[in-house]
């Protein structure tokens, strides 16, 4: 299990970083924390000539509030940075995203791992891909044509694609809005692991009522997606349990291992449930 | 045990600090993968993608084009002879077959060594195996027991007619078809069990080189059987077995993978004879999973006869052992069919049995022993038969095992065998008696009227260990283990070197046989060393597993110290002119009873090496003694009952251990916090194959798991706390009473959670007997779904 | 100093890498994992690999002060940081057991040992980070590598003790500042 040989180049600022993607086409890859690809470059899995060290882009390593409130987060940064906030940043309103965290893997990993690895290598059963969706966020890239924002409807394109072009570098994700009842939820066989599901609500409550919310699935299909058809009883008045047979029944996850469609779709009927109390709790 | 009493025990009986650990802890081990030898290559196998084929070409040429390979060997290159394990059984019973180092003519799973590469290190390595170029004439796989048995079945070996390679039935009471029709109560289960992998987490390897100076093949391998893999290394390259020399470094975890000899260290010692260079192989984790040796996947068809009192008129068992593609050496394809054969009416009183007991070959990666081999199966049937026929007679799970287990030691089985003393209705009350203590009986009842699903699991059982060459003999092994040697030296410093044939792979023997000499010889533990693992520096011996250290190592070991004491004591007698048996050993030196006579052991040392001429003629100079140790009866019964308290989670199907608890009992633990380690470590591993952990493959023979998401090892968040309480019925016939405790945990988990589980299931009605259970095979059963389970 | 926005390395690079302490320039592959070129190249090989897919974590090392796994990180990508490996637990270099290492051995959280520097450099690094720690959070932490020996069980009860430990030693000298 040891990778093929490639060539390793060090990027020492974003647009070298995405002149030298353009240039090397389809054999090169950006490595951030490398927690995702390596392990598939030991298995052989992924073969790259080129590797792009991005892992130095110290800029990208940041999160910061904007004057709206909406939050900021450099591509680089570590599931474990955000899992401790050490600048509070995620007080009032992102709370969840310090508690999603535990989710991810074990602590080894969410101390490399980085928001941006995750988002562009779009597992299905990703947390922060399900976050971004149900948060509805945006992806700034940077590429030789220059920066575009990417809204998290159009991002995840499906089994580990997404709508980033070979020479754009993810810089930053912005989560436009706070999201205080917020929460995500998953289960797997075993901690650490991948999802078999995971669910993630963001529900607007006001005076003590739910009025809305927006409802996310990941482990049920290609990429992380939104089921209209459950957020509708939540507009509707509908209850917790609704919300939950809604979204149940709106999906067809495929079944392969570790559980059947009936399965999966009985734990998305458990997840949304739980994702919903816990929301309205906080 | 022996007529010569126990030194006064300073040492055996106490949680003694471990002598491994310093090394451990600061990085310093030496494990096969930390040797680096002057030229060494780097090696890895070339492996069969497919499950079942005929070679029509192995093309490696392109192998040797890659940068940084230096060679590549094959089947014709090496020339090598196979490895072939016996049983001394007619055709009818046991099918030998051939297991050629690297295949030749045929695969037989995905996985099997094809072509050995030899590089300037491991990353060229594997860039050679991608050179390479076998086509297959591919054959239909044999992926279960059933395609196995079928009509026109495909044959996995053409000599093995029906893909059956072991076909015994070893017990058939007379009348045991009556006492079934007549019986009240007849209960039957139909279990499988998922096939697992033993797991050491250091993989298997191998270092090996020619030395010309001592005109060896040197081949340091992670191995539970030193000398079994030099008989087989030598046989395999023609060598006298003088010219092998097997060495055992630090070993990470063995657990009967590792007890088996394997194909890759001979390859790997093959290519380094040829190339007259060390070469390593290091076995990475996708191969240890997919082409190692894995076990445990049986299948159960039982009934049992009961009297209305809950008594147990009779036992009838049909046992099918999928086996693999090859048999592997020593033990045979029948080390898990002639086990449960053998030992399955456990601590029970049957007075009737019968059992049919097969292995089947099938086109999966062959399979060796593991810790446990078929007891945690077994045991896991009998104990839901008793919970089945207590469920039927409206007794209680406990009160019905209350009235079987064996309370008259010694008792002589129907299956033959002797039981020795065991704690079995003690350990059974004390057990149910610590979980009536902490409340779970009434925590059961207020969770039940929440709605809540709590179950409460036991199982009883009893483990053979201390098989000596009595025991392996009736199995009609070609190589029967069983006997131990050990030597113990002392040099004119005073400190001791002692050797065993046994062979340590985490079960703390530097420490636990320390501890017996040290009390032996009256000395400071920190002046007795233990060495193992090196067949130049071992008489000889039969390695590690069957729980035998302790037991035969153990006794071997106590009885050459003592034999080394009687000699320091004839010495010393001769210097004062009396009689040895005035003289007693204490603190580091010979004393003369009721006197102030003392003669320190490094002056009794100095007269048997460097002034001999002081010696009497009756004694030899020199301080040695070698003793040798075996088992001529039964062997010795440890034995324990757990508990186990699960919740059912209706929303995932989630089986979360709120408690395990283990009441065991090894006779005399030398050291408690190890026999503790022991069952703790046992306990872990079978919870992981009764709810997490197992090897599929798909129709075409492809195995599901090449890597920890899919091969579901648990972590500290599954495996629960264990609380444990010993009892002590000593052994009678081992040197220090000690009985063995290295495979009980995993024996008693799998019976103890599924029981669990089924009691939290009962108010669905749905019982579940095959393992590992799946989170949605709870759910179904708690939510009414159709089941996933079926027997066929 | 270069000022070309990316630096490409051909076949072979040299790393620089700080260990222990110590400066290592080592001339590889840029394809050599850090746990390869820790154990084979600079022979620190209390390092175990155990998986080389990131879940065992049986060659988790400490990269500025953070537990990570070895086996996920190319050696080129660590320049730069500081590496911390087993070996520089032990006083003295090698002498004495650190109070971490010594709570393993008083609680027999180690059998075959071949875990055991990854479960110490987890705990080391964890421990740093979170003094407080329950056993709860211990055990949660724990759950991130593998031992197939111990059952896990006196592994938190170690370093539990351990951070109980270290806890009681800092208010002890918290104390004495004060009177």
């Amino acid at each position: 299990m040891k990778p093929a040989p490639f060539q390793y180049h060090r990027a020492r600022d974003v647009d070298g970083a995405a002149r030298l993607l353009a240039e090397l086409g389809d054999d090169a890859k950006v490595i951030a924390g490398g927690q995702s690809l390596v392990a598939m470059m030991n298995y052989r899995l992924a073969r790259p000539r080129h590797l792009v060290d991005i892992g130095g882009l110290r800029e990208l390593d940041r999160m910061h509030r904007d004057a709206a409130g909406g939050l900021h987060i450099g591509a680089l940064t570590t599931h474990h940075t955000v899992e401790t906030d050490p600048a509070g940043v995620l007080r009032a309103g992102f709370e969840v995203l310090k508690k999603a965290m535990t989710w991810i893997g074990h602590l080894p990993i969410r101390t490399r791992g980085t928001v941006g690895g995750s988002m562009t290598h779009g597992d299905a059963t990703a947390e922060w891909c399900l976050l971004a969706v149900v948060l509805d966020a945006e992806f700034v890239a940077r590429g030789p044509q220059g920066e575009r924002t990417i809204p998290a409807g159009d991002f995840f394109h499906g089994y580990y694609t997404t709508a980033l072009d070979p020479d754009e570098i993810l810089v930053e994700i912005v989560f436009p809005r706070p999201a205080p009842h917020a929460a995500l939820t998953e289960f797997a066989e075993r901690r650490g692991d991948f999802a078999l599901v995971a669910a993630a609500v963001d529900l607007d409550v006001a005076e003590g009522e739910v009025r809305g919310g927006r409802v996310a699935l990941g482990g049920v299909a290609a990429a992380a997606v939104r089921v209209p058809e459950a957020e509708a009883v939540l507009t509707g008045g509908g209850s917790f349990e609704a919300c939950a047979s809604a979204a149940a029944e709106a999906v067809e996850p495929p079944a392969d291992a570790s559980g059947s469609t009936h399965y999966r779709k009985e734990l998305v009927r458990t997840l949304v449930r739980r994702a919903c109390e816990e929301a309205v709790s906080r | 045990m022996s007529d010569v009493p126990m030194n006064e025990r300073k040492l055996v009986g106490k949680a003694v600090r471990r002598r491994e650990d310093p090394r451990l802890l600061a990085g310093r081990g030496r494990f096969v993968d930390d040797i680096a030898l002057p030229g060494m290559l780097h090696s890895q196998f070339v492996r069969s993608t497919v499950a079942h084929a005929e070679l029509a070409s192995v093309d490696v040429s392109a192998v040797r084009e890659v940068p940084g390979v230096v060679a590549v060997f094959t089947a014709e290159d090496l020339q090598l002879g196979d490895i072939v394990a016996q049983l001394g059984r007619p055709l009818s019973e046991f099918v030998p077959t051939a297991m050629p180092i690297l295949a030749r003519d045929k695969v037989r799973y995905v996985g099997e060594p094809i072509a050995i590469v030899v590089a300037r290190d491991a990353y060229a390595a594997e860039d050679g195996l991608e050179a390479a170029k076998v086509s297959y004439a591919t054959l239909p796989p044999v992926m279960s027991e059933e395609a196995a048995f079928a009509d026109g079945a495909p044959l996995v070996h053409v000599e093995a007619a029906h893909n059956t390679l072991v076909d015994v039935s070893l017990f058939a009471t007379e009348g045991i078809d009556r006492i079934f029709d007549a019986a009240p109560c007849v209960v039957e289960v139909d279990a499988r069990t998922g096939r697992q992998n033993a797991l050491p987490l250091e993989t298997r390897g191998a270092v090996a080189h020619w030395d010309d100076r001592e005109e060896q093949l040197i081949v340091h391998t992670c191995t539970q059987i030193p000398h079994q893999v030099r008989t087989v290394a030598s046989r395999c390259l023609r060598l006298d077995e003088r010219a092998v020399r097997v060495v055992v470094p630090d070993m990470g975890g063995g657990f009967g993978q590792k007890c088996v000899v394997g194909r890759e260290e001979i390859a790997a010692a093959a290519a380094a004879l040829k190339l007259r260079r060390p070469v390593k192989w290091i076995e990475d984790r996708k191969d240890a999973l997919s082409a190692s040796f894995l076990a445990r996947e049986q299948h159960y068809r039982a009934r049992a006869a009961f009297d209305t009192e809950g008594r147990i008129l009779a036992l009838d068992a049909d046992v099918v052992c999928d086996m693999g593609a090859y048999s592997c050496y020593p033990f045979t394809a029948g080390i898990e069919p002639l086990m449960a054969s053998a030992e399955m009416p456990g601590v029970y009183k049957v007075p009737a049995y019968r059992v049919r007991g097969r292995a089947v070959t099938t086109n999966k990666a062959p399979t060796g022993p593991y810790r446990g081999v078929s007891r945690p199966q077994y045991v896991m049937v009998m104990e839901r038969l008793f919970e089945r026929a207590a469920r039927e007679l409206a007794l209680d799970p406990v009160e019905i095992r209350r009235r079987n287990v064996i309370t008259d030691f010694p008792y002589k089985g129907v299956n033959n065998i002797t039981y020795d003393p065991g704690s079995y209705l003690e350990s059974l009350n004390l057990c149910e008696r610590l979980v009536k203590d902490e409340g779970w009986y009434e925590k059961q009842t207020a969770a039940a009227a929440e709605g809540r699903h709590i179950g409460i699991g036991y199982s009883c059982f009893s483990e053979r260990t201390g098989y000596g060459s009595a025991a392996f003999a009736q199995r009609k092994m070609q190589v029967v283990p069983g006997f131990d040697i050990s030597e113990v030296r002392m040099d004119t410093s005073g400190a001791v070197t002692f050797t065993t044939g046994t062979m340590n792979h985490g079960q703390s023997h530097e420490t636990t046989m320390a501890q017996i000499v040290a009390d032996e010889l009256a000395l400071d533990i920190g002046k007795v060393r233990l060495h193992q693992g090196d067949t130049d520096r071992i008489t000889y011996g039969f390695g590690t597993f069957a729980s035998r250290s302790i037991t035969i190592g153990g006794s071997a070991v106590r009885l050459a110290a003592a034999k080394l004491g009687d000699k320091l004591r004839a010495i010393a007698a001769s210097r004062w002119g009396v009689a040895p048996d005035e003289v007693e050993l204490a603190d580091g030196a010979a004393r003369r009873r009721n006197t102030q006579d003392v003669l320190p052991y490094t002056e009794i040392a100095d007269i048997a090496y460097l002034q001999a001429h002081l010696l009497p003629k009756d004694i030899e100079p020199g301080l040695s003694a070698t003793a040798t140790f075996d088992v001529f009866n039964d062997g010795t019964f440890s034995n324990a009952t757990h508990a186990c308290v699960v919740e059912l989670h209706p929303g995932t199907g989630q089986v979360e251990i709120l408690r395990y608890v283990c009441v065991e009992d090894c006779g005399v633990a030398i050291n408690p916090q190890v026999v503790e380690g022991q069952c703790r470590g046992g306990i872990a591993q079978g919870i992981a194959g009764t709810l997490f952990e197992q090897v599929t493959y798909d129709a075409q023979g492809e195995p599901s798991a090449t890597g920890f998401m899919d091969y579901k090892v648990p972590t500290a968040h599954e495996i629960p706390d264990v609380l444990i309480h010993h009892l002590e019925t000593p052994c009678a016939f081992t040197e220090t009473g000690a009985k063995g405790a290295g495979e009980g945990g995993t024996i008693g988990a799998p019976a103890a959670v599924l029981n669990a589980v089924n009691d939290a299931l009962r108010p669905t009605g749905v019982e579940l007997d095959h393992t590992p259970i799946t989170p949605e095979t709870v759910h179904r059963a708690l939510n009414g779904a159709p089941s996933l389970e079926s027997s066929s | 100093m270069n000022t070309d926005p990316v630096a490409t390395h051909a076949d072979l690079q040299l790393v620089t890498l700080d260990v222990n302490g110590e400066q290592h320039d080592v001339i590889t592959e840029p394809r050599r994992t850090l746990v390869d070129v820790l154990r084979h190249e600079l022979r620190l090989t209390g390092t175990h690999v155990g998986c080389e897919h990131g879940i065992c974590g049986a060659c988790t090392v400490l990269v500025d002060e953070r537990p990570v796994r070895a086996c996920l990180m190319f050696a080129a990508q660590a320049e730069g940081t500081c590496i911390r490996t087993v070996e520089s637990l032990s006083e003295d270099g090698g002498g004495e057991l650190n109070d971490l290492q010594r709570a393993f051995t008083e609680h027999h959280a180690l059998q075959c040992g071949f875990c055991t520097p990854g479960f110490l450099m987890l705990a080391e690094g964890f421990l740093a980070e979170r003094p407080e720690a329950t056993k709860e959070e211990i055990r949660e932490v724990v759950a991130s590598n593998l031992c197939r020996c111990t059952g896990y069980q006196t592994i938190v009860e170690a370093i539990d003790a351990c951070a109980t430990a270290r806890r009681g030693a800092c208010a002890q000298r918290c104390e004495s500042k004060e009177h």
